[in-house]
């Protein structure tokens, strides 16, 4: 238990509620494995065995901590605040996502579970999922919207590589979205062996808790890395990071939530804009709460509480809903929420390649864009870490499309 | 005493099964569905499950999913499927009426505006797949107090230590889930339901009724044999999404119906 009664670290309750976000809205089904996740979680959380064996393959596996790198050109370019990126892009599979993953996987071990199934949309979570299938000899089973399959076709095979069965999911419109109803539908049919490892903080409780625990490592780090180089006690002033469930957001930030000289802004997808046309995925910005995979949180939804189709350049931003937690720091204020277009997004792409030589995801992209708009306007001893949460070779067919390059990749 | 309860009560007089059957409103078009709905009864059906139309049916196989896309292609919302049970209860006033569904749209209008409004339009029950016992103070508590029946599911993984959970707070019937898995999936066993189905009712007074898998008029009567009833639901919508005319819809309805209540 956490003895700061006024903190907004206490959350979930017992009910698995941040606010009146997140619960358990599963069918009856999946309960009893949900309750025995969250005890085995519960467990685990306070078993120093546990985490001595994510710390040792986070070290030697994964290749944390990632570095906090002060970004001298960019800094010097926007001519504002001083600009560190944490640099998650470096990690063991690009992104990240494994860091969320190596949690799950230890502990559906733990559960005796021999199959994991998971969901992606641009493919980072399945490619990391499959990567640490294979370390340890489980059988994965990747669902994948056969609109992503197309557009992100060197991650299905990569993931087919690592000896992943990837399933182009065709129902609905064959997105993210798609492909997690097709996967709550595999554990529903195979409750007893198959562990489902989400990979974002959305889903029935605990997994928003769970993967934000595991993504929390990436704040942590941030905490101890920024005064190595700034000086004793130095916190950032403002937090930014990209959000489409919001993972890599929600562990940037969950470690500052207390701090409140810490600024915190989540960067949404705001696709092709956030207005009446609905071709975005900026849930906070223009959704309302609704219920869907397990949780309440705010959706992209018509008047009638049917889902809508978001619309993203980047296909780890395309989903219509985002992590409670993160609705819940929306309504209370402590986090800000913004939108960011895909042109401005690929506009942050190119400047980071320009400025650092760092090809950055189109998820990140978003966030840098955001920096980019805000950082000139802020003091030069204003500190702004910004989470590079995964690399851009996923996306450079995408991007070359955008502008207009054909790549020839035939022999 | 709701409709559901009066109709269990009949058909336990007459010492027959139930025959429930599913079918999701407005598809493939309002009008249609409508027809069909209307002429369930005369082909035995005792209770109507009416599919609410959703974008994202989580414990849903493919028939009923494509049923849902038809149904919101046409039109269909959660204001037109309380349209049609208004239009339903016009000329049936015994013929119960489940509404089978996702949360999302029902919390979207409002729990209470919506239970004023099913009630208004002669809905008995609820069958809301995403809300579990967890969840009850959602819907299922403000269900049952404005006199609607709530009804759970129970499943092959609802452990005997969890079982009074799910029964609390369950009302008109319990429903109970064949397979682990999504409609219209795997084929339901009538030797591995009977001892599941003892298990409830063990628990319970209220009549058990087992769904999911069930395809055929021979496997309706082997289920209902060792239950209290049997649901049919996407091998029906199958016939619909063939193109098959209400006629011919209500015809095998009827081989269904008559082999429940062979049973």
């Amino acid at each position: 238990m956490n003895d700061l009664f006024n903190s907004f670290k206490n959350g979930p309750d017992e009910q698995g509620r941040f606010g009146i976000f997140g619960g358990r809205f599963v069918s009856e089904t999946l309960m009893p494995v949900i309750l025995s996740l969250e005890e085995e979680y519960e467990k685990a959380k306070t078993d120093a065995s546990f985490w001595a064996e994510m710390d040792d393959l986070w070290t030697h596996y994964v290749g944390r901590p990632s570095p906090l790198y002060y970004a001298s050109r960019m800094t010097e370019e926007l001519g504002g605040a001083k600009i560190y990126l944490k640099r998650d892009e470096l990690n063991h599979t690009g992104a990240h996502k494994i860091n969320n993953v190596l949690g799950q996987i230890i502990l559906a071990r733990r559960m005796g579970k021999t199959r994991i199934i998971a969901e992606t949309g641009a493919g980072q979570h399945g490619v990391a999922t499959a990567t640490v299938c294979a370390k340890f000899g489980l059988q994965c089973v990747v669902y994948m919207g056969a609109t992503d399959v197309e557009r992100q076709a060197p991650n299905v095979f990569r993931m087919r590589l690592l000896g992943a069965e990837v399933v182009p999911v065709t129902s609905g419109r064959g997105t993210l979205k798609d492909a997690m109803n097709d996967a709550m539908r595999d554990w529903v049919t195979n409750v007893e062996n198959t562990f489902y490892c989400i990979g974002t903080v959305a889903g029935p409780h605990p997994y928003p808790e769970m993967v934000r625990d595991f993504q929390a490592i990436i704040g942590k780090e941030v905490r101890w890395q920024l005064p190595e180089q700034e000086g004793e006690g130095r916190l950032p002033d403002s937090l930014v990071a990209a959000i489409g469930g919001g993972s890599n957001a929600m562990g940037l930030f969950y470690p500052f939530l207390d701090d409140e000289s810490v600024r915190i802004i989540g960067v949404e997808a705001g696709g092709k804009g956030v207005d009446e046309k609905m071709e975005h995925c900026a849930s906070l910005t223009g959704g309302r709460p609704g219920v869907l995979h397990g949780n309440r949180t705010y959706l992209l939804q018509d008047d009638d509480g049917q889902i809508l189709e978001g619309h993203s350049i980047s296909a780890g931003l395309d989903y219509p809903g985002i992590g409670p937690e993160h609705s819940w720091l929306h309504e209370t204020g402590r986090a800000e929420y913004v939108s960011i277009t895909d042109k401005e997004a690929l506009e942050a792409f190119q400047f980071s390649c320009r400025t650092e030589g760092i090809i950055p995801a189109l998820e990140p992209s978003h966030a840098l864009a955001h920096v980019m708009k805000i950082a000139p306007t802020l003091p030069k001893d204003h500190i702004l870490v910004m989470n590079m949460c995964g690399r851009g070779d996923k996306d450079i067919f995408t991007v070359a499309k955008h502008l207009g390059v054909e790549i020839n990749t035939g022999g | 005493m709701t409709r559901i309860d009066a109709k269990f009560a009949e058909l336990q007089a007459a010492g027959k099964k139930a025959f429930v059957t599913y079918v999701m409103a407005g598809d493939p078009t309002y009008e249609a569905s409508l027809d069909l709905v209307k002429a369930l009864p005369a082909a035995g059906v005792d209770i109507i499950e009416l599919g609410l139309p959703f974008t994202d049916p989580m414990a849903d196989g493919e028939a009923i999913q494509l049923a849902g896309q038809r149904a919101l292609d046409g039109g269909m919302s959660l204001q037109r499927t309380l349209d049609l049970a208004r239009a339903f209860r016009e000329d049936d006033d015994t013929t119960p009426i489940v509404l089978m569904g996702y949360y999302n749209p029902i919390y979207n209008r409002g729990v209470d505006k919506f239970l004023v409004d099913a009630r208004e339009a002669g809905i008995d029950g609820l069958i809301v797949v995403d809300l579990p016992p967890e969840e009850d103070a959602e819907l299922c508590l403000p269900a049952q107090a404005a006199g609607l029946n709530f009804i759970r599911l129970a499943t092959p993984t609802t452990d005997d230590k969890r079982l009074p959970t799910v029964l609390t707070n369950t009302s008109g019937f319990v429903y109970y889930v064949s397979i682990n898995g999504i409609t219209g999936s795997a084929e339901a066993n009538a030797d591995d339901v009977a001892p599941e189905v003892a298990r409830i009712k063990a628990k319970t007074d209220l009549p058990v009724i087992v769904g999911f898998g069930i395809k055929t008029p021979e496997r309706a009567e082997a289920i209902a044999a060792v239950a209290d009833g049997a649901v049919v639901g996407s091998a029906i919508v199958s016939e619909i999404a063939k193109g098959k005319s209400t006629a011919e819809v209500a015809a095998f309805v009827k081989t269904l119906a008559d082999a429940a209540h062979r049973a």
